[in-house]
């Protein structure tokens, strides 16, 4: 069977558009090394795996030629491969870690979720000063977790280039979960452009990569639907505010080849099992600016983990995994054929996709891309919009649960800052736009549950509020309005319970990553749902987290959208 | 006494015509930035902001705010005013922690960005008279919220250059989606060279309208405004229709450039262009050009016709 693609209101005049998409059947280092047709690695899967375990590692970062869309390019990479090697860590040993720069420019290694001291956290200009040229820097540390996570470059745009890895640690003890097969299933977004490039280009025309705007054929469409009237009245009121219903992600399918385990859609990674096995999968969301909806059509989804943290098993059919975000997923085909792992972007512009057969070759269908999601008023409006059609009835005088955002000082008169949510909605319910009513079971935070509970049970002491603010058409990013460059650290005083607040004042998904603590994520009534190291925040939506200030020193805090980080969207957060 | 009474009047149109552009910018620069709901009152009681709060009693579920009321929420009322209302807090959480530069730190987050758009490079062809060549575009260079911006028109027609204005601006960032710019203008072309001090706005206005309105004064008490408009109108993803319209107003005769005071002319113009690339789009289109007043006897008078109808065809460029 084809892999087919529709991509309904984008005209693809170019010929090699569908190679570009589905980029190279043998596409990315493999080929350079020559012999590998598919460039897989499973832990024990029937595939060669390319796992690094122990305690002691050598990594070397260095450029690589690759080839994923039939133009050949530079890749910066860990050990010559793409993603980097696997490192199998366990819990309760202390790992070294010998990372040399072969590059001709400064790197470093961020390991992505892990608690450690913050001088081995990697991130240059907080926590070190890099990697520089020819150099080797040592990182040491305990390990006190298990779970998956994973390792990318925290220098440049390196981690849009290539430098980025899976991290999985077996717990100390038997693992809770048994499986038969444990495939790590990362996901990118390769592009043959500059980063720097993309980054220019975001600043001065921030729609560049949209290749679904609104158009005339959507317009008719609407029309039809809810008749001429309504359909310019809702047109009306997205130009009147100067935004777009589909800015959904800023860079897109236009210049990104998604990519599953370093393979490219045609490159088609696959991991084998027998019918009847529990497999797991261990899906990594390390691109660099891309929201996946992942579904293996004819499996249920068991998901048993999220952010390497153990979850009470939740079914579902499909899952939203935002950046650096990871969900570790049980599996169990009974049937003798293929199945397509399926991963489209939140714009619906690509994706990434690989295969789970009995037998190395076997393919299944791959399934259309669902239909472009457009933003409603919930996701300009919060709790608002929810009000009847389009939210803005009068009246209503009570609105019980509903939270007023306190916004900063810093907000208003600023070129930087496009809207503000009065009322966010605080609801963790909300798949999002494009996976409301699809159908399919949808996997949302308000289904995480993290076994065992919080891990510290001393009441919050204290609450710091921030919003995620941005300027579409500036293309600026930021917390509070302020940019990274103009901002002092967020102080956590070392040793106290905190709540962080954080409203979302656009109309884009937001993963904030705080390094070195747990975000200890609250249900809207404020009682403890799902520990993680990445959280999603829905446009317009109110999230709060509670964090045990416990790691004295300084630390990254950040949208992990990088071209929002490096816009920004960035505060050093200082425990002492 | 006629004169005095006709430079007034003229400078009455002025006003009027620079305040077209300048007053959307006004209006919206104080509706920035936008919210989504308008709720006046400044802070609800009993928040549990901040240290209050001893207890694990969360945000959330504490205040389950109760509005005293509900203002109109129609969107015509939901943009606060500019200035933070009182109780605003502060974004300040560092407790006098200050960033220590180490070495490494490698943020774009102000970086310069520099840019080049030529909207316009055509073949004019006027319904009657010769073929011209226009350009039309701008360049920019700067940070976040202040940028060079440059910014040239012209036409070259009958061997020779008919009329090239520059502009070379400061641009600061007033809201999220206007730039108040300062700088000096020279206009090239026939008759003698002019200089002016230029101080305009330049945005994006409401229903996605790309704006420039900028006022000008120059030697020996001339004074010019310029307002000129673009909307972008998508069939499909690369087929784009874009309106135009601009408009220039003189506050006094100047014969040897051929223009009159007041509305001088008025161009609408059509164009339909095709992104073979985002950076190159090939497009077609006409333009209706009308002269008035002063202006239009200058033109009468060599002969010229006073409205034209232009067909156009041209690339736009952008880097």
């Amino acid at each position: 069977m084809k892999p087919t693609i529709r991509n309904p209101g984008f005209s693809i005049p170019m010929p090699s558009r569908r190679r570009f998409v589905q980029g190279l059947a043998l596409g990315g280092t493999a080929a350079m090394l020559g012999g590998f047709a598919k460039p897989v690695w499973a832990l024990a899967g029937g595939n060669q795996p390319r796992v690094l375990s122990g305690t002691e590692f050598n990594l070397e970062v260095a450029e690589m030629p690759v080839n994923y869309t039939g133009h050949a390019n530079i890749a910066t990479t860990v050990n010559g491969q793409l993603p980097g090697p696997l490192l199998r860590w366990r819990e309760g040993t202390a790992v070294v870690l010998h990372v040399t720069n072969r590059m001709r420019v400064p790197t470093s290694i961020h390991w992505h979720g892990i608690l450690l001291p913050f001088d081995m956290d990697g991130v240059p200009g907080i926590s070190f000063p890099g990697i520089a040229l020819g150099e080797t820097f040592t990182y040491r540390f305990p390990v006190r977790q298990s779970g998956t996570y994973w390792y990318h470059a925290h220098s440049g745009f390196q981690e849009q280039t290539g430098l980025y890895g899976p991290l999985v640690i077996d717990p100390a003890m038997p693992d809770r979960i048994t499986a038969d097969r444990d495939y790590v299933v990362m996901l990118n977004d390769w592009t043959d452009m500059d980063p720097d490039r993309i980054f220019a280009i975001l600043k001065t025309r921030s729609d560049y990569f949209s290749v679904n705007q609104p158009s005339l054929p959507g317009f008719m469409r609407d029309a039809a639907r809810t008749g001429l009237a309504g359909a310019l009245r809702e047109r009306a009121m997205w130009n009147r505010m100067r935004m777009s219903p589909r800015d959904l992600i800023d860079v897109t399918g236009f210049t990104y080849t998604y990519l599953m385990n370093g393979a490219t859609p045609a490159g088609n990674w696959t991991g084998l099992f027998r019918p009847g096995e529990r497999v797991r999968l261990r899906f990594i969301n390390a691109s660099a600016n891309s929201y996946f909806d992942v579904r293996v059509p004819g499996l249920k989804l068991t998901v048993i983990a999220a952010d390497g943290q153990d979850i009470e098993p939740v079914a579902a059919d499909e899952f939203r995994i935002a950046v650096a975000e990871t969900y570790d997923v049980i599996v169990e085909p009974q049937e003798d054929r293929a199945y397509t792992i399926f991963a489209q972007s939140i714009d619906r512009s690509g994706f990434a996709r690989g295969t789970l057969a009995p037998r190395v070759g076997m393919q299944a269908e791959v399934p259309a891309l669902d239909p472009v999601p457009t933003l409603t008023m919930v996701d300009m409006m919060g709790a608002m919009g929810d009000r009847g059609d389009h939210g803005m009835q009068h009246g209503g005088m009570d609105m019980p649960g509903m939270v007023k955002a306190h916004h900063a000082r810093s907000e208003y008169r600023n070129p930087g800052v496009d809207m503000l949510v009065d009322m966010p909605r605080t609801n963790l319910d909300d798949p999002g736009a494009g996976l409301r009513d699809n159908g399919r079971r949808v996997l949302t935070y308000a289904d995480l549950h993290t076994v065992g509970g919080s891990l510290y049970p001393q009441p919050v002491t204290r609450e710091i509020e921030l919003h995620l603010d941005g300027s579409m058409e500036r293309f600026i990013w930021s917390f509070d309005g302020v940019i990274f460059s103009k901002a002092k650290p967020v102080h956590f005083r070392y040793g106290e319970h905190l709540r962080i607040v954080l409203c979302n004042d656009t109309m884009m998904n937001h993963p904030i990553h705080l390094h070195g603590m747990w975000s200890e994520v609250e249900s809207p009534e404020g009682e403890f749902q799902v520990r993680k190291q990445t959280v999603n925040v829905q446009p317009a939506q109110r999230v709060t987290y509670r964090v045990k200030a416990d790691a004295p020193g300084r630390w990254a805090y950040h949208c992990h959208l990088l071209y929002h980080m490096e816009a920004g969207m960035f505060r050093e957060v200082v425990v002492a | 006494m006629k004169a005095p009474i006709k430079t007034m009047a003229s400078a009455g149109v002025l006003a009027i015509a620079f305040a077209t552009g300048a007053l959307a910018v006004t209006q919206d620069a104080t509706q920035q930035p936008m919210a989504m709901t308008h709720m006046p009152m400044p802070q609800l009681h009993g928040h549990p902001h901040t240290s209050q709060s001893n207890t694990a009693m969360p945000a959330s579920a504490a205040s389950v705010a109760k509005p005293r009321a509900v203002p109109d929420m129609e969107l015509s009322s939901v943009h606060h005013a500019s200035t933070a209302p009182v109780g605003a807090r502060s974004p300040d959480y560092s407790d006098g922690y200050r960033y220590e530069a180490l070495e490494g730190m490698d943020m774009r987050d102000d970086s310069a960005v520099a840019a080049l758009l030529l909207s316009r490079m055509e073949y004019v062809h006027p319904r009657d008279g010769g073929n011209a060549v226009a350009i039309d575009g701008e360049a920019w260079y700067g940070r976040n919220f202040d940028k060079l911006w440059l910014k040239f028109e012209g036409e070259h027609a009958e061997g020779r250059l008919q009329d090239l204005r520059t502009e070379a601006l400061w641009s600061h960032a007033l809201t999220a989606f206007w730039d108040r710019q300062l700088g000096v203008r020279h206009d090239f072309g026939a008759g003698p060279a002019r200089t002016w001090a230029a101080f305009g706005v330049e945005g994006l206005a409401p229903y996605r309208f790309e704006t420039e309105a900028t006022f000008y004064v120059g030697q020996g008490g001339r004074t010019a405004a310029r307002a000129a408009f673009e909307y972008e109108a998508r069939f499909t993803q690369r087929l784009i229709l874009q309106p135009s319209l601009e408009a220039n107003f003189y506050g006094r005769d100047d014969p040897q450039r051929d223009i009159g005071s007041g509305l001088s002319d008025f161009q609408a113009g059509l164009r339909l262009r095709y992104e073979l690339r985002r950076e190159f789009a090939p497009y077609a289109g006409i333009v209706w050009q009308q002269r008035f007043g002063r202006t239009r006897d200058y033109l009468r008078a060599q002969g010229e016709s006073a409205d034209d109808l232009q067909f156009v065809a041209g690339v736009r460029i952008w880097f």
